[in-house]
């Protein structure tokens, strides 16, 4: 069940105006992220519980990211909702990339609900520490 | 400069429009006054869904271990327990950290007629589905007319 499964992020020039509009008004749940920077580039953690990797899209357009899940639930026949805190099964969130930031070399994995994305920093831009001489 | 975009509609407008749609989908009252209700985005967040002849909970409870979940059910009040540990990445630097971490536990009130014996629970893709079967004598049955 805990299995490493690993994305593949798409590029495309997104899609036509109206299906961005369609898509606009569809209900999407904003999933909670955790963001952190080292040397080597930015990490990404997303909850996109109930997501699973065949539905789970990942598109660079341009300088900007978007996570897209649609999650699943095993719903009996004719279930009656009780309660519901969750009342959409799409997730979508759109994050600004910098131009440091090597948009070709995103790797993600998503295990249990949880997608994380690492977004490496071109080598020739990472903050290289200057040794002092003593002299 | 930044005012009142035409084109866009009000957002608030859109809100509200969205939330009757949904109260109207779901039902607001149902659970909205349980006294046990917790304010909305408390993790986990929490789904039931009813049949005739069973119970199912969703929690959404991504990235934990579900060997660590304390699962009861004590009459019809599930009680379940638990901890989310996000490791944190030493020499970064965060922008955000809205992921819950931490221990966590929701009670939950099921219908009277669940039956505390049989239950069962599985961990799929971040969901834990709790699934408790009702007592057979709480199932509609179909009166033949003779």
């Amino acid at each position: 069940m805990a299995t490493r499964q690993n994305v593949t992020p798409r590029t495309g020039n997104g899609g036509s105006l109206q299906e961005q509009q369609a898509q606009a008004s569809e209900t999407a749940l904003r999933p909670p992220v955790d963001i952190c920077e080292n040397d080597e580039g930015i990490t990404l953690c997303a909850d996109m519980p109930g997501v699973s990797r065949d539905r789970l899209t990942l598109q660079v357009n341009g300088n900007m990211l978007m996570l897209e899940g649609k999650a699943q639930l095993e719903l009996a026949d004719q279930m009656q909702p009780l309660h519901a805190d969750v009342r959409a099964t799409t997730y979508r969130r759109t994050f600004a990339l910098s131009n440091e930031l090597e948009t070709d070399k995103i790797e993600a994995h998503l295990k249990d609900g949880v997608l994380t994305v690492h977004i490496p920093k071109r080598a020739e831009l990472r903050p290289r520490r200057i040794e002092v001489q003593a002299s | 400069m930044f005012g009142y975009i035409p084109s866009l509609g009000s957002p608030f407008a859109e809100f509200r429009r969205l939330e009757q749609e949904l109260d109207e989908l779901f039902g607001s009252t149902v659970w909205s006054g349980g006294i046990r209700s917790l304010p909305p985005g408390t993790f986990p967040a929490v789904n039931v869904g009813t049949t005739p002849d069973k119970v199912a909970v969703y929690l959404f409870a991504p990235g934990i271990d579900p060997k660590t979940l304390e699962i009861t059910l004590q009459q019809n009040l599930l009680s379940v327990s638990g901890r989310r540990e996000i490791p944190v990445e030493q020499n970064a630097t965060y922008y955000r950290k809205e992921r819950f971490s931490g221990e966590f536990r929701r009670v939950i009130s099921l219908p009277e007629d669940v039956e505390p014996d049989r239950v069962d629970a599985k961990y799929t893709d971040g969901i834990v589905q709790i699934t408790v079967q009702r007592r057979a004598a709480a199932q509609p049955r179909r009166i033949e007319i003779h």
